[in-house]
């Protein structure tokens, strides 16, 4: 029995997870989760003080999912803290576990009250958010990303339009139309830019691993069901290229596109609607990772081994931020990183299934990048006007101007010129929309080797709360730097 | 410095030898090339990584009078202060309305004092500086109050600097290198210096210098690479004592605007003039044209370390609270710092180095380069070409007395 301590960051499928099998080793575990409710992007639920009557429904894996909460929450060795941001890490010297800063409480509440964790080992599992890219009309009320409007559907069983068009790249346009349907809307379309080919090539080279993946496959085959019950047309090689309207969306344009994603003018239509869906793949949270100089891979997801121990001593990771791979391999991974972190080791008997899953879904994570990874034509439906920062209103033409201008190879240089990922989301929704339009200007590509993944503060902290602390700290010799000469 | 063998040739955008190598694409080197390319020179900027990548854009681009004692750093940022106005003038006539703004304002300082044991040393520096020529006006609290009217009304002394004035300091590198470009000059980007070319006759003489994008050959090198340049002058040979002295600011989200000069407390002084090698805070606040407001910095020596300390943000806040209450709920969006080019002695080093012939220093500005870049560059180029100095240069010499001890056995 492990007598080491494991505090883990994400309480979504990979974190749960990861904290269960912290436990089951012997682990005093603690939990930290912003949100206010455990189940992360996946099992986003309905507050208790409004209970859903038909949760299995609208939540896959309703009943993993409600099994893993009761196991957890009725563990007094597992300290679940909800409402808790982590804004910063700071990484120690040797092989000593980084320190984590959280603040605790609401997001609007006056003063959160701080609070720092460290333990023998920290299991990052803070996911990904959905990527979306910029089109003339993007920023009109009526657009959504595909997982605010999912949020929509299964927290707050609201329907986001009456005529609503999905579309993006992506084995998860699919669930998010079956849940925009079950909140009541419906939905016109759901548009994959990547053509039937590649799709085919990325999903069908090797058939039989699929099977592996039958939980997966029988998802997917669930919500074709439903497509086809609900007469929703599938679309590939076509997009949402611009949005219209003066106060809200009304109407889409929707275009062909070639393999490269470049619009193909002589298709382009016109279609009324009252809302679009949009997600073009995943942007995982890398913040904490890079905080605590975590290795990232050459599509920049955290670098894990077998254990899912990250580049950085006892630091581990899992679900998206290591590649998109859907629910499964977030708790396979998640179970792995969990076991290992509390000082188990992978061989061991209790993880040997997980170890598996996770074979067969790190596979589905490749087929996900293959068959709908983002293609570079895509910049030929922006406009001159098309705001690319909507934070600091920088359009694509200013953009593009002021790299031409100073011919910086500086990715740091060029949004400081341009003020392009300035604003208050900190280049989380434009950031690596910046980064390739910007290389696209320029055939070396950027030199500085500055990433818009980088944020020091993880998350927006008041000048109060991190005064107040100052204030406390001249007791704790603990919290000042061994670092001074 | 022997100007015979400037050749001022035709130079073409893949020559490998000029008369003039400057070693650094920051702010430094950039104006450095600009002043030299403008006199005819031709010029070639090695940099290692991309221009305007290093420490002139990770700080503020404050050009102040108020932080400076009399003496040389003083007399050099007022001579700075009369070359800003006509240089930017001047870049954006040449560059054109697409070039991203400089930024250029003389807002003005506001410097006050928060303790009563602070405010008699302000005001007795601020005489002292009204002495060496500085427009600094002491003002009583109710002016100050008129002035920012969200100061915290305890504060116990003021001064006023009409001439403290900032730039967009990305802004200006790349507009400075962009002139030089136009000029004449050429930038090798990916292009770190490695090691020192050296006369085969006269072994101490630079002619050039090794970089891992090849060999290139001038019969001047200057070495502009801000707190690394200690470390290139050290592989081009000689020693040269610039350290790191890390500083942070943090940025706020955007806000109506309730500060409207920049605002410093009275302990800036002390940080900005000491060599303490501990954690220093002192607070400069300011809103930007954007909305934000940035508050800076913290002062520490730690080597190239570049983690999130948050001791340091957690002082640089609370600091701030004492010049505006009304900060503590705003909330900081992004943090960023850089490596202030530090010298024991708190000077730049400007000029020739007398130990190896054709090499040449422009470094060590510490928290003050961007202010100080033109008036640099001028003092050097004047320094290359053999004219008269528009500014007495002698205390910025590497053969100063205050920097003996400190410059070790030449290699
Ligand atoms: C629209 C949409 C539809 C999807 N549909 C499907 C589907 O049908 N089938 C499927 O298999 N997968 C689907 N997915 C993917 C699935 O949601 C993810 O695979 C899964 O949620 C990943 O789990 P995770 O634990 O890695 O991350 P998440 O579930 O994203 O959990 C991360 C948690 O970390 C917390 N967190 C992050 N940063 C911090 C911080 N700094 N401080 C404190 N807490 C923090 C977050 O609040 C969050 O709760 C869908 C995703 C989206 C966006
Ligand atoms: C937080 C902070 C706030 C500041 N605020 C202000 C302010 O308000 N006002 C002000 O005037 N100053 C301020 N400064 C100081 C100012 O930023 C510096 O003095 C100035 O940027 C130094 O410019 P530089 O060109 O010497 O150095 P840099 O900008 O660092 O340029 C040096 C260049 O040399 C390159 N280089 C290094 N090694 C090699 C090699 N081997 N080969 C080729 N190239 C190499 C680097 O990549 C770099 O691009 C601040 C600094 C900090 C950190």
């Amino acid at each position: 029995m492990s007598h080491r301590s494991v505090l883990v960051i994400g309480a979504g499928p990979a974190g749960l997870a990861a904290a269960r099998a912290a436990r089951a080793a012997g682990a005093s575990v603690t939990l930290l989760d912003s949100s206010d409710y455990l189940g992360g992007q996946y099992w986003r639920h309905l507050p208790a003080a409004r209970p859903a009557g038909n949760e299995k429904v609208l939540h896959h894996g309703w009943s993993t999912f409600s099994a893993l909460r009761r196991e957890l929450e009725a563990d007094a060795g597992c300290e679940i803290v909800l409402g808790a941001q982590v804004w910063a890490l700071e990484t120690a010297h040797g092989a000593e576990a980084p320190t984590v800063h959280a603040l605790i409480g609401p997001v609007d509440g006056i003063r959160r009250s701080g609070r720092s964790f460290t333990a023998d080992a920290l299991v990052l599992a803070t996911g990904a958010h959905d990527r979306t890219l910029p089109f003339p009309g993007w920023d009109l009320p009526g657009v959504f990303t595909a997982g605010a409007a999912q949020a929509f559907a299964k927290g707050e069983r609201v329907a986001v339009g009456s005529r609503v068009v999905v579309a993006g790249a992506g084995p998860f346009l699919l669930p998010v139309a079956a849940s925009l349907t079950q909140s009541g809307a419906r939905v016109l379309g759901v548009y994959e830019a990547n053509g039937i080919g590649r799709l085919l090539r990325g999903w069908l080279p090797r058939p039989w691993r699929l099977l592996g993946a039958s939980k997966k496959a029988g998802e997917a085959l669930g919500y074709l069901r439903n497509h086809l019950g609900n007469r929703i047309p599938y679309r590939t090689g076509q997009a949402v290229i611009a949005a219209h309207g003066t106060d809200r969306v009304e109407a889409v344009t929707i275009a062909k596109l070639d393999a490269e994603w470049r619009p193909i003018p002589s298709t382009a239509r016109r279609v009324s609607a009252d809302a679009v869906c949009v997600s073009h793949g995943f942007t995982p949270r890398l913040e904490l990772p890079i905080a605590a100089g975590c290795a990232l891979d050459a599509d920049r997801f955290v670098t894990v081994d077998g254990r899912q121990a990250t580049t950085t001593a006892s630091v581990y990771a899992a679900g998206e931020i290591t590649g998109i791979g859907g629910v499964d391999a977030a708790l396979a991974e998640g179970q792995i990183a969990g076991h290992c972190a509390a000082g188990g080791h992978q061989g061991d008997p209790v993880v040997k299934a997980a170890v598996a899953a996770r074979a067969t879904f790190t596979d589905f994570a490749s087929r996900i990048e293959a068959a709908h990874g983002i293609r570079p034509g895509w910049t030929a439906w922006l406009h001159e006007d098309t705001l690319v920062c909507r934070c600091e209103e920088v359009s694509y033409g200013r953009l593009c101007s002021a790299a031409s201008a100073t011919d910086s190879a500086s990715l740091r240089s060029q949004k400081l010129s341009s003020r392009a990922g300035l604003g208050i989301c900190q280049g989380r929704v434009c950031g690596r929309t910046v980064e390739q339009i910007l290389a696209a200007e320029r055939p070396g590509g950027m030199r500085d080797g500055a990433s818009t993944d980088r944020r020091p503060i993880v998350a927006p902290v008041r000048i109060g709360e991190l005064a107040a602390a100052a204030a406390d700290q001249t007791s704790s010799p603990t919290l000042i730097s061994t670092e001074r000469p | 410095m022997p100007l015979g063998t400037l050749r001022a040739t035709a130079h073409h955008a893949g020559a490998r030898s000029a008369d003039v190598i400057v070693i650094g694409a920051g702010i430094i080197g950039a104006a450095c090339a600009r002043s030299l390319a403008r006199s005819g020179l031709s010029v070639i900027v090695l940099e290692r990584s991309a221009a305007a990548s290093g420490t002139s854009a990770k700080g503020e681009g404050n050009l102040l009078v108020s932080d400076k004692g009399p003496g040389a750093e003083l007399r050099l940022a007022q001579y700075a202060g009369s070359l800003w106005p006509s240089v930017v003038a001047e870049l954006r006539t040449e560059l054109g309305p697409d070039f991203p703004s400089l930024e250029y304002e003389r807002k003005g300082g506001l410097v006050v004092a928060t303790t009563d044991a602070g405010a008699a040393p302000l005001l007795a520096f601020a005489a002292g500086q009204r002495a060496a020529g500085v427009d600094a006006l002491p003002v009583g609290i109710e002016e100050a109050l008129e002035l920012e009217p969200e100061l915290n009304p305890a504060a116990t002394a003021a001064v006023f600097y009409p001439d403290d004035a900032q730039v967009q300091p990305v802004a200006a590198t790349e507009a400075l290198l962009a002139s030089a470009r136009r000029s004449g000059a050429t930038v090798h980007i990916d292009a770190r210096v490695t090691g020192a070319i050296r006369s085969q006759l006269h072994p101490d003489t630079v002619t050039g210098v090794r970089t891992t994008a090849g060999e290139f050959h001038a019969p001047h090198v200057i070495v502009a690479a801000g707190p690394w340049s200690g470390e290139v002058a050290e592989a081009l040979g000689v020693s040269l004592p610039v350290r790191p002295r890390r500083g942070m600011v943090l940025v706020t989200t955007r806000m109506p605007h309730r500060i409207f000069h920049k605002v410093y407390d009275g302990d800036y002084f002390g940080a900005t003039q000491s060599s303490d090698a501990a954690l220093q805070t002192s607070s400069v606040v300011e809103s930007t044209a954007a909305g934000t407001v940035l508050i800076g910095s913290s002062r520490e020596q730690i080597g190239f370390d570049e983690r999130l300390r948050v001791e340091v943000l957690r002082g640089i806040a609370a600091k701030s609270l004492r010049l505006f209450p009304f900060l503590e709920n705003a909330s900081i969006m992004r943090t960023y710092g850089g490596f202030r080019p530090f010298m024991p002695d708190h000077l730049p080093v400007i000029g020739a180095d007398h130990r190896a012939p054709g090499l040449w220093h422009a470094s060590g500005h510490e928290g003050a380069g961007i202010g100080l870049s033109l008036a640099t560059a001028e003092i050097l180029a004047a320094q290359l070409l053999g004219t008269t100095p528009p500014t007495d240069a002698a205390p910025f010499s590497l053969a100063r007395a205050s920097l003996a001890p400190h410059l070790g056995s030449a290699a």
